[in-house]
């Protein structure tokens, strides 16, 4: 176990090294969401609607969500490119912990969505969105936060040894986002939907993340839907979360060492 | 330590319907070197692949380092060091910074992994480029890398397959040098290699395999007797007289001697022995015929890949422009 501990901190610490390497990373995981922030934030705020809550409050939950939900091409790409420059085969030639090398992967990649977040939150905070319950309930929306981000990452590091190629990974991880994030309450609320598609928006994971934060900090506004998901978000999106990734991790790991003995 | 470094028994693996290995026996006494030869796809990487732990094998077992790979991997790789074929060097981090990574999962710890990697960059003559990202390195710095990375933890077994490939004259003389040391140290080394000048050079033993099977085996000079006897080549001044050359040379040589028209050479194997060399030169001076060059030379080890496999080997020259 401790070895596992010290070989996940040793390849973070590689993984972090290449930030510092590479700019466009670290401009990726700050510039882009500030830029989310702001237009969503100023362009759509002044144009959307909302009952019962300012827009710009109301849209901060779901642009933390997305980008979370993104962690998923970040950890695909990472891992695809190991599988490619024979660092996986070293890796594996070592008495090293080979579950570490996942492990180092996701835990990098969500202390990069964590940066994320804490810039996000400050540029947030400087156009007016505030988290009106109080410092535990902010923090419960983050950790909420955070544990999409692992699955997120998890998610992105399946796709990426089952798919292999860089390129195809970035465009499934897009497709995949497309589904997730625009059917879901992210952006908008649900009420205009048909009401087929409400009930999938419902029950989207992505919607109880966006949904639980809004409620923990307070910015959800008027609650007129009494669906199951929607009353209970923090509650949904816990057991959604946790079973996935009691399903990612061993499938993640399995997919691993059949990636790998190719 | 046991007497046999690296034991394979049978060992098949199939891709598809392609059988890359068909039943690979090796046997590498510890403390030798073994040079795998064999043309391209012949299998070559896939057995180092099994024998590094990285691959499981359909059928056979193998034993390295005194475990099985199958089922002690773990215990197999903490004596193996493997330089695989392509260099596995990570391009955003610099030489030393990999070095100390690779030195840390080998759980030598921060101070012992920061040594051995200052250790190893001045035995590579990478001291200089060592803080330097490593995508600014040059294909031969890249391989130096790669080579210091699998002497990190100062393994009883080395695997290296390829090892010289793209690499220049003096780079070349470095790592066997390297590969002698490390041998003179008690390692055992397996490599492959297209280049019949390295086997010949570093090789305690030969295996040549081809399309999965070992072929041939045993020392340099085993497998250059195989071939047969001395070679005696001739090169004509003139071109018009290679055929009558040809026939005077039959009546001395071994079978019938093979004509080389674009390079106006005969070669023809020949008995040891002066005598038979004598009459050679004798019989081209009495049927009047111009000699350019009048050589004799043992079969080399392209000779030994040419008579085994039917085809040659990558020739020496052409070698340097694969990465
Ligand atoms: N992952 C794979 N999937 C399918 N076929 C493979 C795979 N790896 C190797 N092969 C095939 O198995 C055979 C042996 O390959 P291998 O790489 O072991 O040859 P090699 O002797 O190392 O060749 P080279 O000198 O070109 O490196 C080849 O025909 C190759 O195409
Ligand atoms: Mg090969």
């Amino acid at each position: 176990m401790s070895g596992l501990a010290y070989d996940t901190m040793a390849l973070t610490g590689r993984h972090m090294r290449h930030i510092a390497r590479v700019p466009e990373k670290l401009i990726g995981v700050t510039v882009g969401p500030i830029v989310l922030v702001l237009v969503f934030g100023y362009l759509f705020g002044s144009a959307m609607q909302v009952p019962g809550v300012n827009y710009r409050e109301y849209i901060m939950a779901g642009i933390f969500t997305q980008v979370m939900f993104s962690a998923v091409g970040t950890s695909a790409a990472g891992v695809s490119g190991d599988l490619h420059n024979g660092l996986v085969d070293r890796f594996r030639s070592l008495p090293m912990s080979r579950f570490a090398v996942l492990l180092g992967r996701t835990v990098s990649d969500l202390l990069m969505t964590s940066l994320s977040c804490v810039v996000m939150a400050v540029v947030g905070a400087l156009i007016g969105w505030r988290a009106h319950n109080g410092v535990l309930q902010a923090a419960a929306g983050f950790a909420l936060l955070l544990l999409l981000g692992f699955t997120m990452c998890w998610l992105g590091a399946l796709l990426g040894l089952v798919i292999r190629s860089t390129e195809a990974v970035n465009s499934v991880a897009m497709l995949l986002m497309m589904p997730f994030i625009f059917l879901s309450n992210a952006f908008v609320p649900l009420n205009g939907l048909p009401r087929w598609l409400q009930v999938i928006a419902e029950w989207n994971p992505i919607s109880s993340v966006v949904a639980s934060c809004r409620h923990l900090w307070a910015n959800q506004g008027l609650v007129t839907d009494n669906a199951f998901p929607t009353q209970h978000p923090v509650l949904v999106s816990c057991v959604t979360l946790g079973v996935a990734l009691i399903v990612l991790v061993p499938l993640t790991a399995r997919a691993y060492q059949r990636a790998a003995a190719r | 330590m046991n007497d046999v470094a690296i034991e394979a028994e049978g060992l098949r693996k199939r891709y598809g319907d392609h059988q890359a290995l068909a039943g690979i026996d090796l046997s590498v006494p510890a403390g030798t070197v073994m040079g795998v030869l064999g043309p391209n796809g012949a299998g070559k990487t896939t057995a180092v692949r099994i024998l590094a732990t990285l691959l499981a094998a359909d059928e056979g077992r193998a034993v390295v380092a005194g475990y099985d790979v199958a089922k002690d991997p773990q215990k197999v790789r903490r004596q193996i060091g493997l330089a695989g074929q392509y260099a596995a060097v990570d391009e955003l981090l610099t030489g030393r910074e990999n070095l100390v990574l690779i030195g840390k999962l080998h759980r030598l710890g921060r101070k012992g992994a920061k040594a051995r990697a200052e250790e190893l960059l001045e035995r590579f003559e990478l001291v200089e480029a060592a803080d330097r990202g490593v995508k600014t390195y040059s294909g031969g710095m890249r391989r130096r890398l790669d080579l210091a990375a699998c002497l990190l933890a100062e393994p009883s077994v080395l695997f290296l397959d390829e090892p010289t490939t793209g690499l220049d004259l003096t780079s070349r003389m470095t790592l066997w040098k390297t590969v002698r040391e490390q041998v003179t140290g008690g390692v055992t080394v397996l490599l492959t290699t297209q280049y019949l000048e390295e086997a010949d050079h570093l090789a305690d033993r030969i295996a040549v395999i081809d399309k999965g099977t070992v072929i041939a085996e045993g020392t340099p000079d085993d497998l250059k007797d195989k071939v047969g006897g001395e070679r005696l080549e001739v090169t004509v001044a003139v071109r018009s007289e290679l055929a009558e050359a040809a026939r005077v040379l039959s009546k001395v040589a071994v079978g019938e001697p093979v004509v080389a028209e674009e390079d106006r050479r005969i070669s023809a194997t020949i008995d040891s022995g002066i005598d038979t060399i004598a009459d050679a030169a004798v019989a081209l001076r009495e049927a009047g015929i111009g000699v350019a060059d009048f050589a004799i030379r043992r079969p080399s080890l392209d000779d030994v890949f040419l008579s085994l496999t039917g085809h040659a080997g990558t020739p020496t020259e052409e070698k340097e422009s694969e990465a």
